[in-house]
């Protein structure tokens, strides 16, 4: 126990001196770090349209104020079509998540040294790029409109949904496998009846975790052009339309709201 | 299974269980859905001649990738890059300095209720408000340039770490936080000694998994005019420089994989 002796006897401390020696060394390592990087940033702000912010902030919130009502009419199309991209989007990706999963897990994968490592490397790739810029890149390729969203949402989702779900795979009873291979079962039939009764549940609830994340990341998939609501969002910015925008904006955050309840409730049913 | 259930099972096929018990929820939940798909379909559009044409460009992207460019805009990527890891850096230290008293806030077992009511607010915001938009309205308010996506990431943070920092202050050990304010501890020292030993692993963990989360979406920041690499990327893009694109995608990807391989570490040692 690290004690410090005083005239006064010996009094408790929570760190040896080397142990705090060390603790404050990386403070001041941490501290320097960041110091750099706030004058980095600060280097490259205009600092006059900083102060200025305030009032430009104040203008602005009085221009989008009330929000425009009766635009909500032309707002009906556009977030069905983003409902889509996050729904068609989930689903194609569970399509491509399923195989990748299964050859990522450590107990299904077919080769350990080959396979899995290329399993693994798709999940990083896919979860590492945003699916604003897996839309970008679809735009350019198959050309812009709700197609090039849904592909977008489904490749970002893909690496999320297969590494849930092969940590589920991991973790699944031995037993049950053991006990349907013991029947006889072919290596497919122990999948169907072995492992995936175990890991259905998770699949369902990743399943709908990602719907609600994808409705939040297909509403601005419009930004780039590739369909939904954040197409009329940028439309509406492009212009200053700002009591439109206000209305996009509170008509987005309804429906993160309402996917966000609507996966909580299902979750809770199944788990 | 009772006797006269298994009489009635004995003699006929077994069956697969359902997933979903009940067949009219079942049925009633495939109908839906397959009218759903049919439904989704109908409105998208497709325009199939346009995908058929940019397949060549999507295999000029994929070769892309087997030879990307690193050296042509190097200076222009180095740049961005610089700026998007500042960013991250710098607003994960705010996000995360902010979100540890907001967290305590937040967590019913610790703060009284007007407290817990106003930060639980300050995080159902910052988590209902996708980044993008945020950093557009920044973007507006404070000008182009790094602080609007320091400011964009570091709000966003404080939503993310707040609310798991919160749900683990309150799922913790009582009896620890007890025995320390036994001890005729102060607020202060009880929160020290009580609380954070307990949470401290976890806080970690997040903390370092939201450094990684700031790194991948300080890369889109750009689209908007909020700094980072992600102007660049946009600019490669819309200039088909497709091996530039895929260099800076493979740069994202490989910082992504080192800072989870760092994080796992991390992880590991302070679990």
């Amino acid at each position: 126990m690290p004690v410090l002796t005083t005239d006064k006897g010996a009094v408790w401390r929570r760190r040896t001196t080397g142990q705090s020696l060390f603790h404050w060394f990386i403070w001041l390592v941490g501290i320097a770090i960041f110091v750099v990087c706030w004058q980095q940033i600060s280097e490259a702000t205009t600092w006059f349209f900083v102060w200025d912010a305030p009032r430009i902030a104040g203008d602005i919130w009085s221009r989008a104020t009330p929000p425009k009502w009766d635009y909500i009419a032309q707002l009906g199309r556009p977030i069905w079509d983003t409902l889509n991209i996050a729904t068609l989007g989930t689903i194609i990706a569970l399509f491509m998540a399923i195989p990748v999963a299964f050859l990522a897990a450590r107990n299904t994968t077919p080769s350990k040294l080959f396979i899995r490592p290329i399993a693994l490397f798709i999940i990083v790739a896919t979860r590492s790029i945003n699916s604003l810029i897996w839309a970008l890149l679809l735009i350019a390729i198959i050309g812009p409109g709700v197609f090039a969203g849904v592909i977008a949402i489904s490749i970002r989702s893909v690496g999320f949904c297969a590494k849930l779900l092969y940590e589920a795979i991991e973790e699944i009873q031995e037993s049950q496998v053991e006990a349907i291979t013991a029947t006889g079962a072919s290596r497919w039939q122990v999948m169907a009846y072995g492992i995936v009764p175990q890991v259905l549940p998770a699949l369902a609830g990743i399943a709908v975790f990602r719907w609600d994340i994808n409705i939040r990341e297909s509403t601005v998939l419009g930004l780039v052009g590739a369909g939904g609501i954040g197409l009329q969002l940028s439309a509406s910015l492009n212009v200053l339309a700002w009591p439109q925008v206000s209305l996009i904006l509170l008509v987005i955050l309804a429906a993160v709201v309402l996917g966000e309840w609507v996966s909580a409730k299902v979750r809770a049913a199944i788990i | 299974m009772s006797a006269t259930e298994l009489d009635t099972l004995i003699g006929r096929k077994w069956r697969k269980p359902p997933f979903v018990r009940n067949a009219t929820l079942r049925w009633g939940l495939t109908a839906g859905f397959v009218i759903y798909l049919i439904a989704a379909y109908m409105t998208i559009e497709v325009n199939w001649s346009r995908v058929y044409e940019g397949l060549d460009r999507g295999a000029a992207f994929v070769m892309a990738f087997m030879s990307p460019d690193f050296l042509t805009r190097w200076g222009d990527i180095r740049d961005g890059m610089i700026e998007s890891v500042v960013m991250t850096v710098a607003a994960s230290v705010v996000g995360i300095a902010i979100s540890i008293p907001i967290g305590l806030g937040a967590a019913r077992n610790i703060a009284p209720m007007p407290v817990y009511l106003i930060c639980r607010a300050i995080v159902a915001v910052s988590r209902a408000l996708q980044e993008i938009i945020v950093a557009i309205l920044l973007v507006a308010i404070f000008g182009f340039g790094p602080l609007a996506g320091f400011l964009t990431l570091s709000f966003a943070t404080i939503g993310f770490l707040s609310k798991l920092l919160a749900e683990d202050i309150e799922s913790m050990d009582k009896t620890q936080a007890e025995a320390i304010r036994a001890s005729g501890a102060r607020w202060t020292q009880w929160i020290n000694y009580g609380v954070q030993p307990q949470v401290l692993p976890r806080l970690i963990g997040l903390s370092i998994y939201r450094v990684d989360i700031n790194f991948r979406e300080s890369a889109i920041l750009g689209l908007v005019g909020a700094g980072g690499i992600g102007a660049t990327l946009n600019t490669a893009f819309d200039r088909y420089e497709y091996d530039t694109a895929a260099a800076i995608l493979l740069i994202i990807i490989v910082i992504v994989m080192a800072l989870e391989y760092i994080s796992g570490i991390i992880r590991a040692k302070v679990q």
